[in-house]
Order: C-alpha cells, then sequence, then structure tokens
C-alpha cells in the first residue's frame, strides 16, 4: 500500500499515512485531487479505480471516507477488508466510533494503525492481539516505566 | 465536546481542538491557529525549563495544526527531545511526530537515530516497538545506513518476542524498499524463509511479505520458500473455519495470509511436481470453496472469500500451464461478470483480461465477448466500462475483430471524454492488425475521425497515411472514400489532413471519374483552405503543388491561387515560403524535373506500430501487451506489420519533430554524412543541431517526416542552403573504423587494452554487479612529450542517455610524458540499451589537436546475473518464451577453432551461467541469466550449438524483450 488518507464528506482530511517517500507538496496535490474524485463518485458505483499508474480502493462510513492507494498487483478485495478491520479496531476501541473520536483523538488513531500496518503492509490481523497492545501501553504508567528502566 | 478521550487525556488538545471546530470562518480559525502557535513558540523559547507533559501537549498540538493542512516549521528539537524521555507516552508522542512530519534534515536524523538505536538497544519489548514502527515510517536511506544492518538480526534472534519480529521484519521491508543496496544478504535470510512455520500466524503474515518482496529481486536465495508457503496455505484452506481463533475473519481463515501466500508464489514458476500435486489441490479447493454456499451473508465474508479467490486465480494465470485450471478460473470469472456486486464484475473483467492472452483460455474467454458488449453499453459506471473495453480489445482476434470494433466505434459515441483517446488508440491498433481487406481497414479510421476527430491523435493518421503509401491495392479506395467523407459540410481537420494529403499521392486514381475529376478535387479541398489551421494550410499547398504534377491542367487555377496576395504575402512564413517555392518550382521546372520531384512517395520500411507505442506511453508498460506480446498472429505480421520512417529519412531537423511521436528518439541532426554510415554516425551528431533554413513548424516536421530520402526533393532543392553550424565542444568525431572490433574484444571479459597508438594507449578495468559497474580507465602518454588539454569524455548517443548512466570524473589535463592517468567511471543500467557509450579523447600534442573516438567497452550482457536452474525450470521458462519475437537465432560459421573449454570460458564471461545435464546433447551448452537494470529485469536464455564437421554454430536467444534477444544474439555470435 502506497498511503491512506481517512477524510470527511465535506473534503476535510482526518489521517494520512503515506508509506512512500513524497515530498509535503506532492501530498498535498495527490490529497487535493484524491478527495475531489472520490467524493464525486456516486454511491452505487464500484470501490476502485484507476488512479495514474495506481488503483484506489475506497469506502464511506456514515460520514468517513477510508481512502487507500495499492500499487498494480495489489488484491482489491482484501484492501477493501483493511479498511474494514482498521474501523473494526476503531470501533472496538472507542466503542461506537464516529469521526469526533478521530478528531479529539487522532494520535490514537495513528496508534492503531500502526499497530495494523507497518510499511503499507498487514502487519497484525488479529483484533485481540492489536488491541491488546495499545490497551497495553494505555495502561503503561510512568512510575512502572521507571522500574522498568532501572532494572 | 470531546469524545471520550482514552488513557492519558491531554486537556489543554481537547479544548484547543474544540476551539477550532467552533470557528465560525476559515480567518476566524486561521487567527486561532497563528495565537496558538505564538503561544507554543514562547513556551519553547522561555526560560523555565517545560516539563515533559507540556513539551508533549504542545508537540501535539503542532502535529494537529499540521494535520490541518498548515506548515510547521519548529518544535522538531522538542519532539526529538521527547522521544529520550523515560515516559512512554511521552516517547511515543514524540515518535508520532517525527513519523508524520519529519524530512531527511541531516541534523536531526542524527539525533533521531541516536534515540532509535537506544530504544533498540533497551530491550523493553514496547520501546523497541515504537523504535521499529518509526524507522518503518520514516524509511529514509540515513536510516537504512544507519540500521539495516542491526535489524536482520533482532529479526532472527531466538529470544525476540513476536510482535517485534513482527516490526522488524516489515522494518526491514520498508528499508529495502528505499534502499535495497544497504540491506546485505546473508545467513538471516534462510532463518526468515524459517519464519513461515512460526507457530504465531502474526509472525508469518509479517515475513511473508518481506519474503515476497526480497524474493523478487534475489528468487534463488529464497527459493525454499515455495514449498513452505504451499503447506502453510494448504494447512489453512483445508482448517475448519474456526481452527484459526482470532485469525478467522467472517469465518474465513487468515484472508490476508492466504493472500500474501498466493503473491509469494506468484515470483516463482510452478514447483516441482510434488510440491506441484499439493498446489493444485489447495488451488481446487479455493476454486471449490467459491461454489459453495456462503456461510454469512455479510459483505465481509464474500470479500474475504473472494479475495483469496482472485488472488488463487492470478496464481494460475501466473503459472499458464494447467489448462484445467485456467479453464475453471474462466469459467469462474463468468459468473462473476454478471454479478450484482458492482465491485466483483470489475474485478472479473479486470482478470479476464490477462486471462485472454494465454493460449488455454484465450478460447474461454471468448465466448463471454456477448456479456462483456453488454457491460460496455449498459453499466452506469464508467471505470466498469473501461474494464469492459480493455477485455474487448485483449480477447480481440481475427474471428471477432469486426464485431469489437463497431461495438468500440459505436461506444466511443457516447464514451467519456476521459477515455476516448484511448479507445480510439485501441481501435485504429485492431483494425489495422486484424485487417483482412484494406478498405475495412480505411473506412475504420475515417469512421474514427468522424466520430471522434478531436481524439485522433496525429500517430493515428500518419499511421493510416503510411499504410495507404504502402499498399497499392487500397490506393484507389482511400482516394474515393476521402472524397466522399470530404463532401460533408462540415468535416473535421484531422480529415482534410488526410483527404488532403491521399488525394495528392493518388487524386489521379479516381481522376476518371467526371464527378471526381481534379478541377473538382481541387475546389473541394480548397473550399476548406480558409477554415483550416497553418499546419493544415501547409499541407494542402504541398497537395497543390502535386496536383500540378498529376494534373497540369490544374496548373493555371493552383498558380493563381498561390500567386494571390494572401498566400505569397502571408504573414506566416512557412506558410508564405511555402507559396513562393512552390510557384517558382511550378514556373521555372521543366515537366520531367517537376515529375522528379514529386514522385510518388516510396513505401515507408516496416516497423513497430507507433501507435502502440503510443497506447504503451499512455498506460504504462504492459498495456499493449494483448496485442504486442501475446499470441500474436505470425501470419499477420508480415503484412500488419509497422512501417514507419527510419532516421535517414529525415531530411530536415526540427525541434517539434518529437512531438510527433514517430520515433521514439530525437531526430538526428546531422546530414547524411557518408554513405553507409548507418544508424550509428546519425546518432553521433546527435546534439547541438544545425538550425534548418526553414522555420520549423509541425507541418514541416511532418513533411520531412514523409519526404523520400531522394537528395532532390523540393525542400531541399530550393531552400537556401542552411548554414553549417559551428562544432559545439560537444560535437564529437565518428568511432574509429576499428572500435566495433575493439569493442568486440570486450563483450567476454572486462580487463584489456582497449586501444594502443603511436601516442596514446587505453586500458580497462570494470566489475559489474547487478545494475551496477565500476570501470577504471588508464590513459597512457607513450611519448615523451607533455599531452595538454587532455579531455577524456563520455557522449550518451541517441536514446543511451535514458538507458544508461555513466558518471566521469574528471582527469587533469595535463598528461606528462611516459605517466599515465586514471580515470573513474560509475556506470548505472537504467533499462535495457542496445549501442554502447562513446568514449571521446581530445588532447594537443605537441601543438596538433588529437580526437579520437571509441565505443566504451559496456554492452548490455555486462549486467547479466547468473542463475542456476534445474532441467525442468529451464525448459518450463524455455516453452514460456515461446513467441517468435522473443526469440533471436544465428546460424554462423566458426571464426575460431572450436574448443569446448574455450567456448565454456567465453559464455561464462559473457554473464550467463552454464547449465549442465540441462540438453540432451552434450555438445550443446545451455545457460541462463538475469539482466539486471534498474527499471526491469529481463531474463534470458541461451543455447548454442556447435557443429563441428561443418565448422559451425547455431545460437538462439530467448528473453522477455525482442530487441534484448535480438542484440545479445549479435553480441555474442561476434565471440567464436
Amino acid at each position: 500500500m502506497q498511503f491512506m488518507l481517512l477524510f470527511s464528506r465535506q473534503g476535510k482530511l482526518r489521517l494520512q499515512k503515506w508509506y512512500v517517500p513524497l515530498s509535503d507538496k506532492e501530498k498535498k496535490k495527490i490529497t487535493r485531487e484524491l478527495v475531489q474524485t472520490v467524493l464525486a463518485r456516486k454511491p452505487k458505483m464500484c470501490s476502485f479505480l484507476e488512479w495514474r499508474d495506481l488503483k484506489i480502493v475506497y469506502k464511506r462510513y456514515a460520514s468517513l471516507y477510508f481512502c487507500c492507494a495499492i500499487e498494480d498487483q495489489d488484491n482489491e478485495l482484501i484492501t477493501l477488508e483493511i479498511i474494514h478491520r482498521y474501523v473494526e479496531l476503531l470501533d472496538k476501541y472507542f466503542g461506537s466510533v464516529c469521526e469526533l473520536d478521530i478528531i479529539f483523538n487522532f494520535e490514537k488513531a495513528y496508534f492503531i494503525l500502526d499497530e495494523f500496518l507497518l510499511g503499507g503492509e498487514v502487519q497484525e490481523t488479529s483484533k485481540k492481539n492489536v488491541l491488546k497492545a495499545i490497551e497495553q501501553a494505555d495502561l503503561l504508567q510512568e512510575p512502572w516505566m521507571h522500574s522498568v528502566l532501572r532494572e | 465536546m470531546p469524545a471520550v478521550s482514552k488513557g492519558d487525556g491531554m486537556r489543554g488538545l481537547a479544548v484547543f481542538i474544540s476551539d477550532i471546530r467552533n470557528c465560525k470562518s476559515k480567518e476566524a480559525e486561521i487567527k486561532r491557529i497563528n495565537k496558538e502557535l505564538a503561544n507554543i513558540r514562547s513556551k519553547f523559547k522561555g526560560d523555565k525549563a517545560l516539563d515533559g507533559y507540556s513539551k508533549k501537549k504542545y508537540v501535539c498540538k503542532l502535529l494537529f495544526i499540521f494535520l490541518l493542512g498548515h506548515d510547521i516549521d519548529f518544535g522538531h528539537m522538542e519532539a526529538v527531545n521527547l522521544l529520550s524521555s523515560n515516559r512512554y507516552t511521552e516517547k511515543q508522542i514524540g515518535y508520532l511526530f517525527i513519523s508524520v512530519l519529519v524530512n531527511s534534515n541531516s541534523e536531526l536524523i542524527r539525533l533521531i537515530n541516536n534515540a532509535i538505536k537506544n530504544d533498540l538497544a533497551s530491550r523493553n519489548p514496547t520501546f523497541m516497538g515504537l523504535a521499529l514502527h518509526c524507522i518503518a515510517s520514516v524509511g529514509s536511506r540515513e536510516m537504512a545506513e544507519a540500521f539495516a544492518g542491526e535489524i536482520p538480526k533482532v529479526l532472527v534472534a531466538g529470544d525476540t518476542m513476536d510482535s517485534v519480529k513482527q516490526s522488524a521484519a516489515l522494518c526491514l521491508l520498508r528499508l529495502y524498499r528505499t534502499s535495497p543496496d544497504l540491506v546485505p544478504m546473508g545467513d538471516w535470510t534462510s532463518r526468515v524463509v524459517h519464519l513461515l512455520n512460526d507457530q504465531h500466524l502474526g509472525v508469518v503474515t509479517a515475513a511473508t511479505s518481506l519474503i515476497t518482496t526480497l524474493a523478487q529481486k534475489n528468487p534463488e536465495e529464497f527459493k525454499t520458500s515455495v514449498s513452505l508457503a504451499v503447506s502453510r496455505l494448504s494447512r489453512i484452506v483445508t482448517s475448519a473455519s474456526t481452527d484459526l481463533q482470532d485469525y478467522t475473519y467472517y469465518f474465513v481463515p487468515a484472508p490476508w495470509l492466504s493472500v500474501k501466500l498466493l503473491r509469494l508464489l506468484q515470483c516463482y514458476p510452478p514447483p516441482d511436481p510434488a510440491v506441484r500435486g499439493r498446489l493444485t489441490e489447495c488451488l481446487e479447493t479455493i476454486l471449490n470453496k467459491a461454489q459453495e454456499p456462503p456461510k454469512s451473508k455479510k459483505v465481509q465474508h464474500s470479500n474475504a472469500k473472494n479475495a483469496v479467490l482472485f488472488e488463487a486465480i492470478s496464481l494460475i494465470i501466473h503459472h499458464d500451464s494447467e489448462p484445467n485450471l485456467l479453464v475453471r478460473a474462466c469459467n469462474q470469472l463468468g459468473q462473476f461478470l454478471q454479478h450484482r456486486e458492482t465491485n466483483l464484475r470489475y474485478l472479473a473483467l479486470e482478470s479476464m483480461c490477462t486471462l485472454a492472452s494465454s493460449e488455454f483460455s484465450h478460447e474461454a474467454v471468448k465466448t463471454h465477448i456477448d456479456t462483456v458488449i453488454n457491460a460496455l453499453k449498459t453499466e452506469r459506471d464508467v471505470s466498469v466500462r473501461q474494464r469492459a473495453a480493455d477485455l474487448l480489445y485483449a480477447m480481440c482476434d481475427r474471428s471477432n475483430a469486426k464485431q469489437i470494433v463497431s461495438e468500440m466505434l459505436r461506444y466511443l459515441e457516447t464514451a467519456d471524454y476521459a477515455i476516448r483517446e484511448e479507445i480510439v488508440l485501441k481501435v485504429a491498433i485492431l483494425a489495422e492488425k486484424y485487417a483482412v481487406d484494406y478498405s475495412w481497414y480505411v473506412d475504420t479510421i475515417l469512421n474514427l475521425i468522424r466520430i471522434a476527430g478531436d481524439y485522433v491523435s496525429e500517430e493515428v493518421w500518419y499511421r493510416v497515411l503510411q499504410i495507404v503509401t504502402n499498399r497499392d491495392d487500397v490506393q484507389g479506395y482511400a482516394a474515393k472514400t476521402v472524397f466522399e467523407a470530404l463532401q460533408a459540410p462540415a468535416c473535421h481537420e484531422n480529415m482534410v489532413k488526410v483527404g488532403g494529403y491521399i488525394l495528392g499521392e493518388f487524386g489521379n486514381l479516381i481522376a476518371g471519374d467526371p464527378r471526381s475529376s481534379p478541377p473538382v478535387q481541387f475546389s473541394l479541398l480548397h473550399s476548406k483552405f480558409h477554415l483550416c489551421s497553418v499546419a493544415t494550410r501547409a499541407l494542402l499547398l504541398s497537395t497543390y503543388i502535386k496536383f500540378i504534377n498529376l494534373f497540369p491542367e490544374t496548373k493555371a487555377t493552383i498558380q493563381a491561387v498561390l500567386r494571390a496576395g494572401s498566400q505569397l504575402r502571408n504573414a506566416d512564413v512557412e506558410l508564405q515560403q511555402r507559396a513562393v517555392e512552390y510557384l517558382t518550382l511550378s514556373s521555372v521546372a521543366s515537366t520531367d524535373v517537376l515529375a522528379t520531384v514529386l514522385e510518388e512517395m516510396p513505401p515507408f520500411p516496416e516497423r513497430e506500430s507507433s501507435i502502440l507505442a503510443k497506447l504503451k506511453r499512455k498506460k504504462g508498460p504492459g498495456a499493449g501487451s494483448a496485442l504486442d506480446d501475446g499470441r500474436r498472429d505470425p501470419s499477420s505480421n508480415d503484412i500488419n506489420g509497422g512501417v514507419e520512417p527510419t532516421p535517414s529519412t529525415v531530411s530536415t531537423p526540427s525541434p517539434s519533430a518529437d512531438l510527433l511521436g514517430l520515433r521514439a528518439a530525437p531526430p538526428p541532426a546531422a546530414p547524411p554524412a557518408s554513405a553507409g554510415a548507418g544508424n550509428l554516425l546519425v546518432d553521433v551528431f546527435d546534439g547541438p543541431a544545425a538550425q534548418p533554413s526553414l522555420g520549423p513548424t509541425p507541418e514541416e516536421a511532418f513533411l520531412s517526416e514523409l519526404e523520400p530520402p531522394a537528395p532532390e526533393s523540393p525542400m531541399a532543392l530550393l531552400a537556401d542552403p542552411a548554414p553549417a553550424a559551428d562544432p559545439g565542444p560537444e560535437d564529437i568525431g565518428p568511432p574509429i573504423p576499428e572500435a566495433d572490433e575493439l569493442l568486440n574484444k570486450f563483450v567476454c571479459k572486462n580487463n584489456g587494452v582497449l586501444f594502443e597508438n603511436q601516442l596514446l594507449q587505453i586500458g580497462v578495468k570494470s566489475e559489474f554487479r547487478q545494475n551496477l559497474g565500476r570501470m577504471y580507465l588508464f590513459y597512457g602518454n607513450k611519448t615523451s612529450v607533455q599531452f595538454q588539454n587532455f579531455s577524456p569524455t563520455v557522449v550518451h548517443p541517441g536514446d543511451l542517455q535514458t538507458q544508461l548512466a555513466v558518471q566521469t570524473k574528471r582527469v587533469a589535463a595535463q598528461v606528462d610524458g611516459g605517466a599515465q592517468v586514471q580515470q573513474v567511471l560509475n556506470i548505472e543500467c537504467l533499462r535495457d540499451f542496445l549501442t554502447p557509450p562513446l568514449l571521446s579523447v581530445r588532447f594537443r600534442y605537441g601543438g596538433t589537436p588529437q580526437a579520437l573516438t571509441l565505443k566504451l567497452p559496456v554492452t548490455i550482457n555486462k549486467f547479466f546475473q547468473p542463475t542456476e536452474m534445474a532441467a525442468q525450470d529451464f525448459f518450463q521458462r524455455w516453452k514460456q518464451l515461446s513467441l517468435p519475437q522473443q526469440e533471436a537465432q544465428k546460424i554462423f560459421k566458426a571464426n575460431h577453432p572450436m574448443d569446448a573449454e574455450v567456448t565454456k570460458a567465453k559464455l561464462l564471461g559473457f554473464g550467463s551461467a552454464l547449465l549442465d545435464n540441462v540438453d540432451p546433447n552434450p555438445e550443446n551448452f545451455v545457460g541462463a541469466g538475469i539482466i539486471q537494470t534498474k527499471a526491469l529485469q529481463v531474463g534470458c536464455l541461451l543455447r548454442l550449438e556447435p557443429n563441428a564437421q561443418a565448422q559451425m554454430y547455431r545460437l538462439t536467444l530467448r528473453t522477455s524483450k525482442e530487441p534484448v534477444s535480438r542484440h545479445l544474439c549479435e553480441l555474442l555470435a561476434q565471440q567464436f
């Protein structure tokens, strides 16, 4: 996967994760172009489209669009389910997640994504394992950390 | 107000985010942000040391501001400070900021790398995880330099926790993608392969991605992964839906891992029989499951299941060896073509496109033609229609070409603007490729111009002119048809161009009919003249002068037109010049001279279709594959093969010629220097162009492209002689006559004396690895006098610049008598190339300038990487490369004594591996290798059959790229 973007129906970017090196300018241009393209599509249309030399896979959940760019050889359907699994992870963590959760806790949304996908590839598909990692981190209290480091 | 904030809440951050959300306007938002930025700046600059929590909070605010789309130019240092915090949450935010915001700022990277190094060494799995995530997110070259050696150790260490292993695997993958040269292969690779057997499915999932990427570049090193992947896959597909617990996704066992394993297997040819049987069982099971009733109504279930199915079908197509599986795959996709899910219809169309190019399934794909045509007509989503058009193109052959072309033409009338040009190209290619009678072809192209004139690129209408010029059986028909098409009151300018050109050449063929007598033809064309662009008007003027030759009775009328003030004093210099020159030509030249100058165009040399090249450029590599590399109909090659002017026909250089796209290379700029010099010499002159006397316009270029090579072409006759351009500093002479012979000496060896005369000796030492090479050139002054202004330079003729990068170091301008200087060249092969770079050496010896041009001994085979393979694999691949254009063969007489040992050494020096026990005849030699270029790899197989009795050899090369086969064959044949 080359990148993942989350944006609202109004075209506001909520999360961006890039797995290929690009300049900020290039990233902004791509984002603008893709948000426009995807928002212009009608609901019943298919979830895949060709864009430049990439394949775009996107799906809308309530007010939020999840949009991934994958390479020619990559599997579209499994990417669609990557999106869904990520939504499930967010949902489980926040408890029926909504756009606001992602706005206010954007850093958590990143942490969860990093546990699930790394370098653009699926790292761990088990919901339990991903959430365990995140929740453990949440539980880490500073004093305990100190003791770990002192050992 | 804020929703839940779990873990460590940062109230200040939540308040700030709320504030931003409450802003009523963009201006208010910017104002609030600027206020916050000023606040953070003052906190960071303030005297009071900030505690970790505040630092974390402000860094997080900066991150949020950045994500809103604003630029952030400070705070990096504070984020780096957070990395060394002992508090997990602070460290975590620090790393997040770095991952999102840092690009290679050298000063910071050093500090960041330091922090990462500490965390990696901490043996604390959570810290190690954070550090690895950061490397995988940034993935810069500096990080690769710092950690590419370390991470493999973490990955295969026995005591590494599973979660760290997973991160390490993908981290390494990211580094390998950015800087493959920095990731050393070694003992760890075999241990990584064994991670496919790991108990923990998460580890297997991460490792499979890594292995797949590494195996693509180093297939030999990872070939044991094939059998492991097959057994892993087999265990997954046969497991009950609950066996894998949390790795089962909506009743589908480990779909992500299955897809990855199937992907990994696509890096390899079909495995050995034992493993192959198991794999076939797996694939059959996956196909069978597709027929079972779904275990859930949820779309996630069917998506996951079908994701595995489509990947399995990709593997079946990749192997292209089991007719039974291929036909089953095709039937399965056929069902999906009518599925109610748009996504599945889209993917089925896409997947069938590749299936259409397999000889086993081509016929099966064709049975779905009606469904696909229907999709083209009725699908509501343009991207699905596009796939349908692609599939029709891929499944087209002689039997259905007329139907498909007419459907695509019909579709073109309503097609989305975005894809019209591509459809036009496809129709043009199919019409040419499968034309049984050329009147159909001409009709089709004229229809294209009628329906979608604006989208008919120059390649397309040039092509119809080339074909009509080359085939006299269609010329009369073409003249008649364009004449009729031009009757339409409003016709597209491209039609006028085609009409003008064809009537100028072949108007005489319909002149017998009083309805299309010469005066009628002329007035028809001239009625369009004033509505046309300059380029078209220029073309029409050429048609008129041709008319004067073809039809003397029109001379007076046409001369009157040329003489009119609107032409002779036209503001456009090109039109004016043509009018003047043509008028003079028609008045002063005798009928004989006129007839010679304006003779009918000679046929164009056959070449690859320029339209095909254009389509490939548009769609990226592989786009034209169905026609181009796929099942090419051998019988159609000769008559339907491309025609294209060769560079030698170009009489006038023009910077705009490239726009025409008829040739990939920029036009050579020199006049044909000496007879027999051939392409190479012309290429050498490429560079500073002698300015043509005529202002270059697209039209000019058009004419020069099509004009015959005859020196007495009208332009050459009438134009002022072009002022000879001063040879620029980069101008170099042609290679010395022995250059080729000297080059041949180095095809199979890397070191030696490249050149020697009384003054100078040039020695070469070189080494090549993968697509890189380093060459040392030694220049020895054999005299006792100093060479001055000594300057050796490397020149890339023609296209070579894009194919081969050669970096040279300057050498001292003086070479003392008896001394030797050394020059280092760094060479990178970007893509396959056919001509070697040139080495030009100039210096002054005793006041006389000396110049010498050699061919640098860099030939494509230097980038060979030998590949060992078993007999079975060899024949499998040999069979896969069986298209006529993939093979090159030469039968030639032995120039040297036929000694098996010498031959072996030469073949090894050539770069390929020598494979024993492959050829049933032990006298024969068989070799294999991969040519490594930056852009692509070309697999090469070769076979050399000596015939001692006849003192002859037969050499056969098969590669996936046609020019490479031919070129290697020629290079190698000269060695024996």
